[in-house]
Order: C-alpha cells, then sequence, then structure tokens
C-alpha cells in the first residue's frame, strides 16, 4: 500500500470555486478531467499563463488557483 | 450585381488597404462578435460587414456543459484577424493579466494576429470611459512584452499622441461612449488626433472605436480621415442587424472614398450649379 495508495486529495479553487484535486496530479490531467481536452482554453496557475505544452510538467500541490478561459463574444 | 462589382474594382477608385501591426486588411471595418441572438446571426453579420478582423473577449470557460458551442466554432480563424480585448479590465494589471490569456489562446490557435490585443483599460463602469492613467501604463508593458497594440482610447489629442510614442501599433479613439449609439461627438478633437498621429506618419493607422449608432457615423469618422472604424452595438442591436451589417459596410467605403476625393468646403452662401450665361429671362 505505499506507490498504489490513493493519492490524497487536496482543494484547488478553478475559476473562482473550490474543486477536489488528487495531490501531485499534472495540470494537464486536471484540466482533462473537467473536460476541456481539445477545447479552446487557455490555463492561468496562480496569475501565472502556463501555455499548452507545459501544461504536463505542473503539478498540484493544493491552494492554487487556477484559470480556465475561452474567448465569447465581445467588442 | 456585375456592374456594381466592376465599379468597386476600378482603378479610378483604388484605395491602399489598411495594414496594422504589419497585417493587411482589406475591410476598414472592424466589427465586434458580442450582443448578437445567436452565433448563426453573428456569424452572417460578418459575412455581410465584409470585415476581415474581428474582436473577441476573453471569459473563464463553463465548468458544466463544457462541450457546448464556442464561438470559435462559428468563427473561422484563419479567415478572421482575430483580435482579443482585455474589455472588463478596471486597472492596468488586470488587462495584462486577460491580454496574456488572449494570446494563450491565439497561440493555440496558430493565429497570424497572436500577438494583438485591444487593450482596454476602464475608469467607470457608468461610461466605460477609458482610464487614460492605467491605460498609458498596460500600453507600456505590453509593447515591451511583443504584443501589437491597439489600444481603445478617448479622443484627446495628447493622449492619443502619447499612446503612440509608447508604440502603440494603432491609437482608437472613442467617437462617443461604448455602445451609446451617439456617433462622433466630437468631430474636431477627432480631427486633432488624426494630424498629430499622421504627422510625418501618413500611414499610421488610427481607427474609430466605439459610439457607433448608424451608418453616417461610420461615413463621418471615415469622411474625417480615419482608417477604419470598430463597431459591435450598432450592428447586434439594430432591429434588423443583418441589413445594418451590409449598411455599416457601404457606408466605410462611402466615407473613404470621400475621404480621398476631398470635399467641397462648406460655404454659408450658394453657388449656382448651371451657367448664367445663357438665360432667356433675367432677375435683378
Amino acid at each position: 500500500m505505499t506507490d498504489s495508495s490513493p493519492a490524497e486529495t487536496v482543494t484547488v479553487v478553478v475559476n473562482g470555486s473550490p474543486r477536489p484535486a488528487a495531490a501531485g496530479t499534472s495540470l494537464e490531467h486536471f484540466v482533462a478531467a473537467l473536460g476541456f481536452s481539445g477545447r479552446p482554453i487557455a490555463v492561468e496557475l496562480d496569475g501565472e499563463v502556463v501555455p499548452r505544452p507545459a501544461l504536463a510538467a505542473r503539478r498540484l500541490a493544493g491552494g492554487e488557483r487556477i484559470e480556465i478561459v475561452t474567448f465569447v463574444g465581445g467588442g | 450585381m456585375a456592374a456594381t462589382d466592376a465599379l468597386t474594382t476600378s482603378p479610378d477608385v483604388a484605395d491602399a488597404p489598411l495594414v496594422v501591426g504589419g497585417i493587411t486588411l482589406t475591410s476598414r471595418l472592424v466589427v465586434g462578435t458580442g450582443k448578437y441572438a445567436t452565433y448563426a446571426e453573428m456569424a452572417r453579420c460578418l459575412d455581410v460587414s465584409g470585415t476581415d478582423c474581428v474582436t473577441v473577449a476573453v471569459r473563464r470557460e463553463r465548468l458544466v456543459n463544457a462541450a457546448g458551442d464556442n464561438i470559435l466554432d462559428h468563427l473561422d480563424a484563419t479567415r478572421f484577424a482575430l483580435l482579443p480585448n482585455t474589455a472588463g479590465c478596471y486597472s492596468a494589471d488586470d488587462a495584462v493579466r486577460v491580454a496574456r490569456l488572449g494570446r494563450a489562446l491565439l497561440r493555440d490557435l496558430g493565429s497570424a494576429t497572436s500577438e494583438w490585443v485591444k487593450l482596454e483599460v476602464l475608469g467607470d463602469t457608468k461610461t466605460l470611459l477609458p482610464d487614460p492613467v492605467g491605460t498609458l501604463e498596460a500600453t507600456e508593458r505590453l509593447v515591451a512584452d511583443g504584443f501589437t497594440v491597439l489600444v481603445y482610447t478617448s479622443d484627446d489629442p495628447v493622449v492619443a499622441a502619447r499612446l503612440k510614442s509608447l508604440g502603440a501599433a494603432s491609437v482608437m479613439p472613442a467617437g462617443s461612449p461604448i455602445g451609446s449609439g451617439q456617433g462622433v461627438l466630437n468631430p474636431n478633437n477627432l480631427r486633432i488626433c488624426l494630424e498629430y498621429l499622421k504627422d510625418g506618419d501618413p500611414s499610421y493607422p488610427v481607427i474609430v472605436d466605439a459610439g457607433v449608432g448608424t451608418a453616417s457615423d461610420v461615413a463621418l469618422a471615415m469622411e474625417l480621415g480615419a482608417d477604419g472604424v470598430l463597431l459591435n452595438t450598432a450592428i447586434a442591436h439594430a432591429r434588423d442587424p443583418i441589413r445594418m451589417a451590409a449598411a455599416m459596410r457601404d457606408a466605410c467605403r462611402a466615407g473613404r472614398l470621400a475621404h480621398l476625393a476631398g470635399r467641397i468646403p462648406r460655404r454659408l452662401y450658394a453657388t449656382a450649379s448651371s451657367p448664367d450665361d445663357g438665360r432667356i429671362v433675367r432677375h435683378g
């Protein structure tokens, strides 16, 4: 029960709302689990834009503030 | 239709295209994508307007129903130059942050305008007038970060000139408050903005942004010498948006042609169009 033990669940804030996340999960995996794979989105982690290719390398420890945005109609 | 096409492509009425930040635009209208009843209506209006540059806003993605319609499902990013705005930002910090998110989205799309931003730093929720201090600060920071900054500002010529000197790719003075439909409220300020911004640099693009209510507002801005007009609500909230999109297309072209043609001076008294010589009657 060492390597295979379930990861600790932590809380992150996504678009202003708290959500659970597995500690150590990658930002890429977290975003995909929310259903955003292949969607036109941009991701910000604690105020800093994380380009799509860099999402896999960023791990969540809990407490992060994540923004997931897209384009909408505007003038 | 064929006759109209022949006229609009005649060398007699030839015009150089609008170039902003190294990108050539075939239309001088920039059209917003907000406030349409449906995406289908938006797409039709953009098509009819003839625009090839459209603004979009950056907003939080929905965490439920993430598979729902996205505006990009209705907007061909290879056909339109996408211009993300920083609408809703009331500080330079917020505007820089939103600009960077817009850039990340455009880079993912492989957009030719991935470094473009329509910078808005607003001062007041009631008027949506720009905060000149925050706008100057954000322009400087975004230019330093490699952005091509098209900046919404008031029609103050001094601020406009400062924004250009900070490296804005286009200064975009407001005709009147956003969405107000009041048109160009101070043509004289706009004239001075154009004179200052184009002094020794006649191709510097100046785009009138905001306040358009109807076609004559677009025509006036273009007649005064603006290089383009950016509008949204005037089309989206017209009773018949598609017809208004066509009106805006024609007004933009008419105003541009009139500017290039050079209007006659205004005179207090009449000058007859028919000759005095050869009249069969006498008067006075």
